[in-house]
């Protein structure tokens, strides 16, 4: 197929792309293409994990090996590694800055930002997002979040160190941790950039969701990527805000004078004069976004492993609409449930009640979507991806992060669990591994789609079953220091006896996260080298059934050439019996593939289950007396 | 095979030699710099001793080689796999490798080493976590921790069998033809209904047991000891209620270096109040925390009691509850003389959050008698002073004294008991 250029097609519905001539700035740099700014989102997302990846290892040094200097420590960190060793005020910026990169970063906007702004044009038949000038703007205030943030590990006293949840009022005073001083003021500065960032693309996703799906494309013809995109954009939009507000409040609090947060707090001898405010309003606004913000990380990554996983079992997702509904209930859910991270913060013995009922109910959704999985898989032609290994493991550690999330929900039992060793392995089973897996799965099996190429599957190979078994020898062990006491954001094992038995243990886990981290190096090589000398990707090279694959591979601003495609089927039309191939397309009409229709493929159209119903007579008829 | 020769080949050999010649040069310098650096530490040291790999295994740079070794042999199989693959493409035979099949097969085995790893973690590790509970309350949660965890653990395994075995069963091969089967509303509401059950059942378990923690009903015949927990940067203050039983009233405001917690003077309260760095508690009776911080979030954590409570600066919060098994039985229940309770902060809190230790002992109400006696008072003349309250005379034989006192003390304490 020929390129064409955009000035020689005269394409009907164009009308928002005035302007012929690109130039390197606005074609790569301030691209408004869709596929650009997914690109530049991923490319970014990529490298702010890489960096939090490093800094973890940094953390898990000084855990596994408190009593040992590195000097290497000191060549790059200066004073905050002197003679060698981390200090305890930097560790905590390191685990702070971790956090706060790969929840906000990696997996929000790297793996949202890429895939929605990828995919929802493509699987809906549109030229692009409702507004691709807003869509540049996302990306270019999520960039300069992401400088901002590394900033502050150039100035003094050093980048925000009070957690990534930065509670106050350690986060609003200096005099109480050094990184509560500029640089916690510049990771405010950042997550207001990056919270209007995320606003702006949700709005598009959402507009684009509801007003440019083509034609035939009805809500119930979308893929499961779309639902869990639209959903956690609807998600954001609203929780996000309350974020922005917090950090406000809390901004005020620090420069201003306020006392939001703040009361009866005397620092060494110094009293100080604010009154009337309490550290757990800062805890409800944040998390009332931080529980919609860690469905926002896995739905994204649900929903890609649903595509996938059909795709690759050759089979339709088993109940598409019931993984609908579940997802809009873990949408509805998620905002009623935030107080289950604030059960021991000596609130209202009530809430700690409703909360935990509210809770519970949030995991059967969730239950539903693993079964669902499960059945796809059931009698399936599975087909060994690298995406669809990902897409295999994201179920097992949704699973294996799922069901510790019970016993957190628990308000009586996360009374000794909460803030230990036992919520870390939790989170980071569901959203450092489920989550991130769920991104590689989308990396792995939209390639080609965004550049053309393919990546080299036995390099996928390798990077999966090396990060899959390290992550659960990282992870799991964790589950056991929690349930001995062992509290998180500790910068060492070594003031307290009954630790000490978890110090040969911790050496075990860092020794597995080098290993992880290292296998990581196969990726990054496997994608950059990939982009430049890949194998040229074929049109269709999954055999899958959504829109995107019906566009050329090399990119046409506009996605297709002439006219937008047409749909008429849902997505999941795999193996489906008496049909030519194990897969038909969303493009082709039902009077194409007379053989393997069924009833419900009509949804009551009376006219088309006439004509349906003639053809079949008429071949019973040819069966019956093969004459001719 | 046009392409094999001219484009591959060609440019295969250029970039990768040049690649691997500079890696293998590299290495190489590097391994004659220190080896001459370990033998010009061994002529040093004066003959021919072997060569001193210390420093050479604390640099970076070595681990760094080690690494690109690594990678230096990935890409080398790498490279033969794929040779491999187009001379079987080559000769028109069917692909040589069959990774579908090798994929498949490592997550069967996935699953059988998996399981096996589960239980030895369980077993191993699993005995490494903390005793039985110390506390009334903290045995319902254990029961209620029991029941989630044999739960969880059945889903964890069935689905994970599951999933594997679908993995390897359903792999592609040959014509196999996967069975189309879109939906089927009855097994959704099965599998809807019935967590939704087993969670409702823990739910209720979860809120009765909470209910017992947080809404006890007070038994006035057996009252809590009040104990008041101050969590600052980086220490605990413990403050005994004295002979009254109550904790007087403190004021942030008051606090000078003199008067630590700004305790108020003028409420009679605070006069018999006692100072303690370590909490000792008489066994089998309710003894109810005030929690209060002086500066930032801390957290007052008694895993062994499954106690956890944050301290709030501008807010006081309770947690009441009752030990059931004194240091000396746990010490004989895990074997180890040297077992004790501990107080540590659970709530990030600044650079010495993991340095927030305070002891705690149950003890039998004689001993806790005994100990509270010997407990100083907060009051002192320079704080009488400072409230302009009357100073107290100190007697010259301190003994004498303090043993006048402490009868008193202890008549008190007792009577205040035997309320």
């Amino acid at each position: 197929m020929s390129t064409i250029t955009l000035h020689d097609t005269h394409i009907k519905e164009d009308h928002l792309h005035g302007h012929h001539k690109q130039s390197f700035l606005t074609k790569y740099v301030f691209s408004q293409d869709h596929k650009m700014i997914a690109k530049q989102f991923l490319i970014t997302g990529i490298i702010m994990a890489v960096i939090a990846m490093i800094l973890s290892i940094l953390f898990r040094l000084q855990l596994a090996w408190p009593d040992k200097s590195f000097p290497i420590l000191e060549t790059f960190l200066g004073k905050w590694a002197e003679g060698g060793r981390i200090k305890p005020d930097f560790y905590l910026a390191l685990v702070t800055i971790h956090g706060t990169i790969m929840v906000f970063f990696v997996l929000t906007a790297g793996l949202s930002g890429t895939f929605s702004n990828l995919l929802i044009p493509l699987q809906l038949g549109a030229r692009d997002m409702a507004s691709p000038f807003l869509n540049m703007l996302s990306y270019w205030f999520f960039l300069v979040a992401c400088v901002i943030m590394m900033a502050s590990f150039f100035v003094q006293t050093g980048p925000a160190s009070a957690g990534w949840t930065v509670y106050p009022p350690l986060s609003s005073l200096p005099t109480t941790i050094d990184g509560s001083g500029t640089g916690m003021s510049l990771w405010l500065a950042s997550m207001v950039l990056f919270v209007i960032s995320q606003l702006m693309g949700g709005i598009n996703y959402i507009s684009t969701v509801l007003n440019m799906r083509t034609k035939g494309m009805d809500m119930w013809k979308m893929p499961l990527t779309i639902w869990s995109f639209f959903l956690t954009a609807i998600l954001g939009v609203l929780s996000f805000p309350v974020l922005v507000a917090g950090v406000v409040l809390l901004i005020f609090d620090r420069s201003a004078g306020t006392s939001f947060y703040l009361s009866d707090i005397v620092i060494g001898t110094q009293v100080l004069p604010n009154e009337g405010g309490s550290p757990i309003l800062w805890q409800h606004l944040f998390w009332f976004l931080g529980h919609p913000e860690v469905y926002i990380v896995i739905m994204p990554a649900l929903g890609i492993s649903s595509e996938v996983i059909s795709i690759n079992s050759r089979k339709p997702i088993f109940g598409y609409h019931a993984m609908v509904y579940s997802l809009v209930g873990i949408t509805v859910l998620s905002f009623i449930v935030w107080g289950h991270h604030m059960f021991v913060t000596g609130m209202n013995p009530l809430l700690g009640g409703v909360f935990m009922i509210t809770t519970l109910i949030i995991a059967v959704p969730s239950a539903v979507k693993t079964f669902n999985y499960l059945a796809t898989l059931w009698r399936g032609n599975i087909r060994f991806t690298p995406a669809m290994l990902f897409a295999i493991g994201l179920v097992s550690f949704f699973i294996s992060g799922g069901l510790t999330g019970i016993f957190l929900g628990n308000a009586s039992l996360d009374i000794n669990l909460h803030d230990t060793y036992f919520v870390v392995a939790h989170f980071h089973l569901v959203m450092g591994s489920a989550a991130i897996f769920g991104m590689l799965a989308g990396v792995y099996h939209w390639f080609p789609r965004m550049f053309g190429r393919m990546m080299s599957d036995k390099l996928g190979y390798l990077h999966f079953w090396i990060t899959f078994i390290c992550a659960y020898l990282v992870f799991f062990p964790l589950h056991f220091l929690g349930l001995d006491g062992v509290p998180r954001r500790y910068y060492a094992f070594t003031e307290f006896e009954f630790m000490q038995k978890w110090v040969t243990v911790n050496v075990f886990v860092t020794w597995a996260a080098i290993v992880a981290s290292l296998a990581q190096v196969a990726f990054l090589f496997n994608f950059f080298y990939s982009i430049f000398k890949g194998k040229k990707a074929p049109q269709n090279p999954w055999n899958a059934n959504t829109l995107e694959w019906t566009a050329p591979v090399e990119h046409l601003h506009g996605n297709w050439p002439g006219d937008l495609p047409t749909v008429y089927r849902w997505p999941y039309d795999y193996s489906k019996p008496g049909a030519e191939d194990d897969f038909i397309p969303q493009t082709v009409p039902f009077s194409k593939t007379m053989s393997s229709n069924m009833p419900h493929d009509f949804e009551g159209d009376a006219e088309a289950e006439r004509i349906q119903t003639k053809w079949n007579l008429a071949q019973e008829k040819l069966v019956k007396n093969p004459q001719d | 095979m046009y392409y094999f020769k001219e484009m591959s080949l060609r440019k295969l050999i250029s970039n990768k030699t040049m690649a691997i010649s500079a890696v293998l040069v590299s290495a190489f310098a590097s391994t004659s710099a220190f080896a001459q650096e370990a033998a010009a530490g061994a002529a040093a040291a004066g003959g021919a001793k072997p060569v001193d790999m210390g420093p050479i295994y604390k640099s970076a740079i070595f681990y760094t080689m080690l690494f690109l070794l690594l990678c230096l042999f990935v890409a080398i199989v790498g490279k033969a796999m794929r040779v491999y693959e187009l001379t079987r493409e080559a000769q028109d035979k069917p692909e040589g490798i069959n990774w579908n099949m090798i994929n498949a097969v490592l997550f069967a085995v996935f699953l059988v080493v998996g399981l096996y790893g589960v239980y030895w973690e369980y077993t191993v590790h699993g005995n490494m976590i903390l005793p039985e509970a110390a506390s009334e309350h903290g045995k319902k949660i254990d029961q209620m921790f029991n029941t989630t965890l044999i739960i969880t653990t059945i889903v964890f395994i069935v689905t994970h069998i599951l999933l594997f075995t679908f993995s390897y069963i359903y792999r592609h091969r040959g014509n196999r033809k996967a069975y189309f089967y879109p939906h089927n509303n009855t097994i959704e509401r099965i599998w809807t209904i019935v967590p939704a059950l087993v969670l409702t059942v823990l739910v209720l378990m979860g809120f009765l047991t909470w209910r017992s923690i947080f809404y006890k009903v007070e038994d006035p015949n057996n009252k809590p000891l009040s104990i008041e927990v101050t969590g600052s940067q980086f220490s605990w203050a413990i403050r005994y209620p004295g002979p009254d039983g109550i904790v007087g009233k403190k004021n942030y405001k008051l606090i000078t270096s003199l008067n630590g917690l700004g305790m108020d003077f003028t409420d009679k309260n605070n006069l018999d109040d006692q100072m303690a760095d370590e909490i000792v508690i008489p066994i089998n009776k309710p003894v109810r925390f005030i929690l209060t911080s002086k500066d930032v979030l801390h957290s007052f954590y008694l895993p062994h009691f499954r106690v956890q409570l944050n301290t709030v600066p501008g807010m006081a919060s309770y947690f009441e509850f009752t030990p059931t098994i004194t240091t000396a039985e746990m010490q004989a229940k895990t074997n180890d003389p040297a077992f004790k309770y501990v107080l540590l902060c659970a709530k990030i809190c600044g650079q010495g959050h993991f340095n927030m230790q305070r002891t705690v002992r149950v003890v039998s109400q004689e001993e806790y008698n005994e100990w509270i006696k010997k407990q100083l008072p907060y009051i002192n003349n320079d704080l009488r002073k400072a409230f302009d309250l009357p100073i107290v005379p100190e007697a010259p034989t301190a003994p004498a004294d303090t043993t006048v006192k402490d009868s008193t003390a202890t008549k008190t304490n007792q009577l205040a008991l035997k309320k």
